[in-house]
């Protein structure tokens, strides 16, 4: 189970970072969407996989009755989904934004801040 | 509650003495932050009552820091564990020396910053937020230094990127689009790659306390996985800290946003960048930071040169503070990269230096940009006759920049030196004194083009420029701006005349990095 | 999308939501659920009334800005925090306070408050970002 996980991360990997190789900012954003699921499933993997036994406590006991899944990778993968949901949430508000002010999605283009011919400063005292 | 009943040994999983009430120093920063970003986020509209609310409960924050660093001060390192959790389970808050200072400065350089805005921040954008994102700014930087715990160390990296790109942002002209675009999309993915270590790093060793990974990867020795985390937490970090190759967001985006939201970032951001590398590098992966020892030093040798060589070719003076930003952060990457106690010392105090030095500098082109509406090189000049003082001041802060004493940054660069001389690296002095040099030539031109000659370009020298109008009176500087300068000057000037306090701070931080004995007691209790 | 048969479905549907939004909150106690997940119910809630009546009927029916709302949420999870600093211990330890009312046993803790906050915050702060988008569509 865990070469088959391992092996899906890789090809997640692979996609996001090829996606995020592209000039068009539409790809890259897909890329980052990517990323992130990559990274989630890279935690839930490292923490060992164990199946169908819930990390919950039974009511009645102050302890586990018996092996359960390790319930941390869980908490971090939460953790970081809700985080790159906002993120992505704000990235595609942003690309948009971007989109309409720029009039481009290629990033190449997008030179506003740095123009290309800036001028030089002053040179000698 | 009912454990006697089950029969449950609860000290074998819990803290069971008492806390003491000055350990909630540790944890007050951080909640003290979230208070303030409500409370500023509650008032938005009130924008006369805001400003002075969230001024005041930063001065709170400051007295909070300087609370806590008393206690660090007197204590030692300091821990609380939350809920009581027996650590490595609960969630740890660690303060060592290197933590507290730089939280300290933090929430002073937030408190000047908030000062500043009150004056230079329009209605609209307080409206928008600006209040409710410093303080949640605040909240990232505070969390991220004084916590004890890796991947709470990454949460508190997620809050103070989210918030820096609502700083970004406000204002919503197309260049801070552009420059948030690229400012987020390369921070995001820099946070990703520490997220994708922390994953590894728990695959690993099974913890993520940052006293327990000290302990485990010392043990673990020279293993190519250890070695392997280590070179992606680098790569993560030095793209939070604008290292060379990966720094190209930080000239993109800096002088984009509001000047102070600028002088800000140059101040606080990459220095959290820094501060990471050398909790995780030095203090819980030692054996990753000798085997790139020359991969750093190189980084840091291309990072200082091409910063300040950057700052050479820009005109508009927020970018050329931009790039020297970089070069300092190559400054302290050669201390990381030396690793001896006084380097490490000697790139602590440059941090301090460069948080307060890099601030005042924005602030400082802030009143002149506002004043005549340009950032350009070309388009200033003739501030000596108008503001004879703030010209002074600006000359100071162009002096400490470049290491010049007896100012904040002389101190730092001399053991910087010093400890690479004393490692057999020559290479990596003369590096620091060269772009030390390099900086004197930029700074000297643009106090030379900005204040001292007599107008702008196309004005003959000697004329005295333009005698009537506008452009002869006096500069006014308003009360909200140099209040904030005044008291960054007047710190710097105090740090070079009297270092042997932040000195001894930093070589008590730079002595917890390298031997983890007093960290780890402060988690662990006893020495395990 | 705005058929008459949505429309007067819309508002019973949303109280429905929040009610069970509610429940999945204070469930989280002992058993799946909490404030987080609650929170996005009742965010979903309040979009299908946007989507239903428009985003000013919803800024209306919520009385206070969502901002405002998270920022409460905010204050409240952090006075969730304190009340172990009375009691000699770490930061967000469990304090309970139990009692009997009307013959019900009732057990208050911090946590469920920590959670209240939680699920103030997730309702404001993507309440707020949700109705930010409905108002670009319709513009």
């Amino acid at each position: 189970m865990e070469t088959i996980l391992a092996i899906t991360v890789g090809a997640f990997f692979a996609a996001s970072i090829y996606l995020m190789l592209s000039r068009k900012l539409v790809r890259v954003l897909m890329g980052i969407a990517i990323l992130g699921n990559a990274v989630n499933l890279l935690i839930f993997t490292s923490g060992r996989l164990l199946r169908e036994v819930p990390p919950i406590i039974p009511a009645h006991a102050y302890v586990p009755e018996a092996i359960t899944a390790n319930p941390l990778p869980q908490a971090l993968v939460l953790t970081a989904i809700v985080i790159s949901f906002s993120f992505f949430a704000f990235f595609l508000v942003l690309g948009y934004r971007a989109y309409q002010e720029l009039g481009t999605d290629d990033m190449l283009e997008m030179r506003v801040a740095e123009p290309v011919n800036e001028p030089e400063p002053p040179l000698g005292y | 509650m009912a454990a006697t009943k089950t029969g449950v040994d609860i000290a074998a999983a819990m803290i069971t003495h008492p806390t003491a009430a000055a350990d909630w120093l540790l944890v007050a920063p951080v909640l003290l932050c979230m208070v303030g970003g409500a409370t500023t986020l509650i008032l938005r509209k009130n924008v006369r009552i805001q400003p002075l609310v969230g001024i005041s409960l930063l001065a709170l924050l400051v007295l909070t820091n300087l609370g806590l660093f008393a206690h660090v001060w007197q204590n030692g390192v300091v821990t609380m564990v939350m809920g009581q959790w027996l650590p490595p389970f609960g969630i740890a808050f660690t303060a060592d020396a290197l933590g507290v200072t730089l939280a300290l400065i933090a929430s002073i350089v937030g408190l000047l910053a908030g000062i500043y805005a009150a004056g230079s921040i329009a209605a609209s954008e307080r409206r928008y937020g600006f209040y409710p994102f410093l303080f949640m700014l605040l909240c990232g930087v505070s969390g991220a230094f004084l916590t004890g715990d890796i991947f709470n160390l990454y949460v508190w990296f997620e809050v103070l990127l989210i918030s820096s790109f609502g700083l970004l942002v406000l204002g919503n002209t197309t260049l801070q689009i552009d420059g948030a675009l690229k400012y987020a999309l390369l921070n995001l993915i820099g946070t990703t790659l520490f997220l994708i270590a922390t994953g590894l790093l728990y695959g690993l060793l099974g913890t993520l306390n940052m006293a327990d990974i000290a302990l485990k990867s010392r043990a673990l020795g020279d293993s190519g996985p250890l070695l392997g985390i280590s070179a992606l937490y680098f790569l993560a970090f030095a793209m939070k800290a604008a290292a060379f190759p990966v720094n190209f967001w930080l000239p993109a985006s800096y002088h984009t946003p509001r000047i102070v939201v600028s002088a800000l970032f140059a101040g606080l951001l990459t220095k959290v960048g820094v501060y990471a590398l050398l909790r995780v590098l030095v203090l819980l992966l030692p054996a990753g930071h000798n085997w790139m020892h020359g991969l750093i030093t190189v980084v840091a040798i291309v990072t200082m040169l091409t910063g300040v060589l950057g700052a050479l070719a820009q005109a508009d003076v927020r970018r050329t503070i931009g790039y020297l930003v970089i070069s300092g952060i190559g400054s302290m990457l050669a201390g990381i990269a030396v690793g001896s106690e006084v380097a490490l010392t000697g790139a602590i105090m440059y941090a301090v230096h460069s948080i307060l030095a890099m601030t005042a500098l924005f602030l400082i082109f802030g009143i002149t940009g506002k004043d005549r509406g340009t950032f350009n090189l070309r388009e200033l000049g003739g501030m000596y006759r108008r503001a004879p003082l703030l010209s002074a001041a600006t000359l100071i802060l162009l002096f400490a920049a470049v290491g010049l004493p007896p100012f904040s940054g002389f101190w730092p660069k001399v053991l910087l030196v010093d400890g690479a001389l004393a490692a057999g690296q020559g290479w990596l002095a003369g590096t620091i004194l060269l772009a030390s040099i390099l900086t004197a030539i930029t700074v000297g031109r643009i106090w030379i083009f900005a204040f001292w000659r007599g107008g702008p370009e196309g004005i003959a020298d000697g004329t005295q420029g333009v005698e009537t109008g506008p452009e002869a009176m006096p500069l006014q500087v308003p009360f909200t701006a140099w209040l904030p300068l005044a008291v960054l000057i007047a710190m710097i000037f105090w740090l070079g005349l009297q270092p042997e306090g932040l000195m001894q701070l930093a070589e008590t931080g730079a002595h917890t990095l390298l031997d983890p004995t007093a960290y780890v007691q402060s988690v662990f209790g006893v020495t395990p | 999308m705005n058929t008459v048969i949505f429309r007067t479905v819309a508002p019973f549907l949303t109280a429905l939501m929040l009610l069970f939004s509610v429940f999945v909150l204070l469930r989280g106690h002992n058993e799946p659920g909490g404030g987080f997940i609650g929170g996005l119910i009742a965010v979903s809630a309040f979009a299908i009334l946007g989507i239903a009546c428009g985003v000013a009927a919803v800024r209306r029916a919520l009385v206070m800005h969502p901002m405002s709302v998270a920022a409460s949420g905010l204050l409240l999870a952090v006075a969730s925090v304190l009340p172990s600093l009375f009691k000699s211990q770490a930061a967000m330890t469990s304090q309970w306070l139990e009692f009997t009312l009307f013959d019900t046993p009732i057990a208050l803790s911090t946590p469920m408050f920590f959670d209240i906050g939680v699920y103030l915050v997730v309702v404001g702060a993507i309440t707020s970002i949700a109705l930010s988008l409905e108002e670009r569509e319709s513009d």
